[in-house]
């Protein structure tokens, strides 16, 4: 403890440091620790404004303590200042350390030691010049390090080995505040490699590290020391017990991990560098002694260097051998850092890895959840076809065990591998079931629509799936992925259901009645989201094409929703309602069974996945069904993008004469919305603005399109077409398809309408929404569509150019 | 490199705490108490590396006292590791006892000197236990005399 004379004032007695801390420690309270504070604070500050006395020191030093247990201390900055200038060395330390603590380049009173700093860089005395040295490096400003770096510079050269350390050290914070300044050190840095004291050789290798990572042309430079730094590493690992240096039996590990981890720098990319350091490498892979922690630590470091650089195949085979072993150690630590490891090689040395996953799995069940995390995302990367069965069974346990906060990377780590690897459907369709049945909540949006079209797409799974999606639904309704894939395939496949002869589930006899029980279980129940009840109504009302007799039960539930408060299940009950009542006849074809579903490339599907009954009506598409969950935008997008190549269409059951009659129980909405429409359309002059040309695309007996373009933002943009028929015959039917490339987003609103009268009395227009993020090359194909004089004209143009773009 | 360095006592009261990155001070109360919240609850069986945030925990438990340092990503978390055993071990040399918590915090400015020869500016400068004590041993024959 500093020993000095504590002074009194007439004010208030200090206490020296020792018992302002034991008043601290025994107040009981919050309150009354922050009286003695206060106390002490209003006497420190006293004491400051006095002229100098032998208590300065010590004042600052409660100053700091008070300062770290929280509490403002700012008004002890200019007395830091004051005793930084001071000449008693006590005093100057514990300013220096004051400035360290309170004081950052950001405030002005760091100004004012840039002075004291620059005098004591050049003391006689070793400890002030090194206590400069520090504070310059803790929290010296660029205009300061500007100033001092030449003066760093020297000492670098020309001091003793204690000096040069931290000068080395002042360098490193100097280049990472003024990187030009890094030229400045580099031939110094060079030299210093040469010495033979290792805290200087640790700085010189840490300012190189330093400056081989801000420019590249340092780091060519210092490629050149390659055999330098490995001269000294072989020093350091044959070299036999020295005391000064030893660390458990490591000759200074710390310079060595440094080393390794400079010469990983070095070698990254370049061959000759990595040739010069594989002996070496090797060497001290196979040499050092790992049955303690600092001979792991090196051996650590070796092998993140090994994997880095260009090392030939022999030394990574080793590394990851080392890794291996690591995993087989007690110590958790290296488990969990040889995980870690693992985790970045997975890509580039698969095979290698590979080799080590029994223990990898094993590590699934460790105690510890940074270990299992690691292990989980190992694992998950070490998934191949050969081994999927065998690591499914490890993962689905794993999940059924897991902590909370790794469910739902794992539950989706399962799906994604489970869709890249399945062996066959059936087992696909059983782990997502798996998956749902355990950790359902955990799981993204997508999986619903991805498992519906899973399901779709395996006909001949469908009875064996409906009737596990029963058993489960009947066993637990609480998690809201599994509802409502199970009220889907219901509702689609209730008939298989129903008919109870599936070979490869026990055989259940279920009747009408338990079905639309359990329907109206979910229907009921308040745990089931609004998306998932629904599901469950559009399931119901599918279920009315499939049974036989309780088709009144069916009317009875949904003309009870069709008071339901929830706006959504109240339209849909609506409109079920009426299918019931006024379209009757069609309710058999428009509740069929779903075409199957075309994969989405991308396994993205856009559109809301909670199943909306589409509203919109655009008579360029043909809509078959009236309310399906997500899988109808997916149709969608597909058929805009295939409209190309539309020499197969998707499958649509229903006859496209069905289209005009279906659009219009759900046109009854839209249609007056059509009529303002035309009615706006009247009320517009006819001549297009002027302000944007027109380019005239088609042409044919009399029918002309033209489009018009504006640009809305940077990367939207309208198109409007315009159809006009100068001919003296009239033109129904008259619709427009557009396609574009893959990366643009089109929306087409609805048009004006669809019949060219003779000699243009009206025309139709429709606007087409674009958006091209990407910039790409902007190109549209239309295709036009009419029926003139009782025979339909068909042609397809592309527009290549966009005028007013 | 080291962003900080604390020692904290079983109770979660800070004994010394030294950042090598800017924080402001109104933060620093809730970073301590977040750190230590984090590793007082870490059982005996969980490994001493801590992800924490965006950069990671090292920490060792040494009787009723705790070390912990974060480091950024690319630091050596087993050489840090052992560099907390040299702090210690350094302490034990120059207070010629074992360290504890009260010894700490009764002389705070010569564990932060001590600290300042081994770490600078986030970077270790000195891992040899007699020329980390060299200078302090200096100072304190020169304040003696």
């Amino acid at each position: 403890m500093l020993q000095h004379s504590y002074t009194h004032t007439a004010m208030s007695p200090s206490v020296p440091l020792q018992e302002m801390i034991r008043a601290i420690r025994s107040a009981r309270t919050q309150c009354e620790e922050r009286g003695v504070i206060q106390r002490e604070c209003a006497a420190i500050r006293a004491q400051f404004r006095q002229a100098d006395n032998g208590g300065r020191s010590h004042n600052l030093a409660k100053l700091l303590y008070v300062h770290m247990l929280g509490y403002p201390a700012h008004f002890g900055q200019m007395e830091c200042v004051r005793m930084i200038a001071s000449s008693r060395y006590s005093e100057k330390r514990v300013g220096y350390l004051g400035a360290m603590m309170l004081l950052d380049e950001k405030q002005d009173a760091s100004l004012l030691i840039t002075n004291s700093i620059k005098n004591d860089l050049s003391h006689s005395n070793q400890y002030v010049q090194s206590l400069a040295l520090c504070t310059l490096a803790c929290m010296g400003s660029a205009e300061m390090c500007r100033d001092l770096a030449p003066e760093i510079d020297r000492l670098l050269r020309a001091s003793n080995s204690y000096i040069k350390k931290k000068a080395a050290l002042c360098a490193v914070h100097i280049v990472r505040k003024v990187h030009e300044l890094g030229e400045l050190f580099a031939p110094a840095a060079r030299s210093l490699l040469s010495e033979k004291n290792h805290g200087v050789l640790h700085g010189a290798v840490v300012l190189i590290t330093e400056l081989c990572e801000r420019s590249s042309e340092s780091l060519e430079r210092f490629r050149k020391t390659v055999p330098d730094l490995v001269q000294i590493m072989k020093g350091l690992v044959i070299s036999g017990y020295s005391p000064e240096h030893d660390v458990a039996g490591i000759s200074d590990p710390f310079l060595q991990v440094r080393l390794l981890r400079l010469l990983r720098i070095l070698g990254r990319n370049n061959e000759t560098a990595s040739d010069a350091m594989n002996d070496l490498l090797a060497q001290v892979a196979t040499n050092t002694d790992s049955t303690k922690t600092v001979g792991n630590a090196v051996l650590y470091e070796t092998v993140l260097t090994v994997l880095d650089i260009k090392s030939e195949s022999g030394l990574r085979v080793l590394a990851v051998n080392i890794l291996g072993r690591f995993l087989l150690n007690n110590d958790r630590n290296i488990r969990y850092i040889a995980m870690t490891s693992l985790q970045k090689i997975v890509g580039t040395d698969h095979n290698a890895v590979q080799r080590h996953r029994g223990t990898i799995v094993d590590c699934l069940k460790d105690q510890d959840a940074s270990v299992k995390r690691r292990a989980l995302d190992l694992s998950l990367a070490l998934v191949s076809a050969s081994n999927i069965r065998s690591m499914m069974k490890e993962l689905l346990l794993f999940l059924s065990s897991c902590p909370p906060e790794l469910r739902s990377q794992a539950a989706n780590g399962i799906f994604t591998a489970a869709e890249r690897y399945a062996p066959s459907k059936r087992w696909h369709i059983d782990t997502i079931l798996h998956v749902l049945i355990t950790a359902g909540g955990d799981v993204r949006d997508e999986t619903v629509p991805n498992l519906i079209q899973l399901i779709t797409n395996t006909s001949e799974l469908h009875c064996y799936t409906v009737h596990k999606l029963y058993r489960a639904l009947l066993s637990d309704i609480s998690q809201q992925s599994l509802v409502q894939v199970a009220c889907w395939c219901i509702g689609e496949y209730g008939d298989l259901l129903l008919r109870g002869d599936c070979q490869e589930v026990e055989p259940m006899q279920v009747c009408e009645d338990d079905v639309l029980d359990a329907l109206e279980t979910v229907l009921q129940s308040h745990m089931s989201s609004t998306a998932t009840r629904g599901f469950a109504l559009t399931a119901t009302m599918k279920l009315s094409t499939r049974i036989t007799d309780n088709v009144d039960r069916i009317r009875s539930i949904v003309s009870i929703y069709g008071s339901c408060i929830d706006l959504e299940l109240q339209q849909r009950a609506v409109e079920y309602n009426a299918l019931f009542k006024k379209y009757d006849h069609m309710r058999a074809a428009v509740l069929e069974r779903m075409p199957v579903i075309e994969r989405n490339s991308s396994g993205l599907i856009n559109g809301d996945p909670t199943g909306e009954p589409v509203k919109e009506v655009q008579p360029s598409k043909v809509k078959t069904e009236v309310s399906l969950p997500l899988p109808q935008a997916a149709d969608q997008t597909c058929d805009l993008l295939d409209l190309l190549s539309s020499s197969e269409q998707q499958p649509q059951s229903p006859p496209a004469a069905g289209s005009s009659i279906l659009t219009q129980p759900l046109g009854t909405d839209c249609s007056a919305g059509r009529d303002l429409l035309d009615l706006l359309g009247g009320l517009e002059p006819t001549p297009p603005p002027t302000a944007a040309p027109t380019v005239t695309v088609y042409e044919k007996d009399g029918v002309t399109l033209t489009i018009v373009c504006e640009k809305q933002s940077d990367s939207a943009m309208t198109v409007t077409l315009t159809g006009f028929n100068s001919s003296d015959c009239d033109v129904s039917s008259f619709t427009l398809q557009a396609a574009v490339p893959k990366s643009v987003q089109l929306h087409m609103k609805a048009p004006s309408g669809d019949s060219l009268p003779a000699g243009g009395a009206a025309k139709v227009t429709q606007v087409v929404l674009l958006n091209n993020p990407n910039k790409v090359n902007l190109k549209m194909r239309i295709r036009v569509s009419y029926s003139c004089r009782g025979s339909t004209v068909q042609e397809t143009v592309q527009v290549d150019s966009f005028p007013g773009l | 490199m080291i962003k900080f360095v604390l020692m904290v006592n079983r109770r979660g009261q800070t004994r010394l705490s030294r950042y090598y990155t800017p924080v402001e001070l109104s933060r620093r109360a809730a970073l301590e108490a977040d750190v230590v919240r984090c590793c007082l609850s870490r059982r005996k069986e969980q490994c001493s590396f801590v992800e924490y945030k965006d950069f990671k925990l090292v920490y060792r438990q040494y009787a009723a006292l705790f070390i912990v340092v974060g480091i950024t990503d690319k630091e050596n978390e087993l050489s840090i590791f052992e560099l907390i055993q040299n702090f210690v071990e350094v302490l034990d040399k120059y207070f010629s006892r074992v360290v504890s918590s009260c010894a700490i915090m009764f002389s705070l400015d010569r564990v932060h000197f001590i600290l300042d020869e081994i770490v600078q500016n986030g970077l270790v400068v000195e891992t040899n236990r007699s020329r980390i004590l060299t200078p302090l041993n200096a100072i304190d024959k020169m304040s003696d005399s």
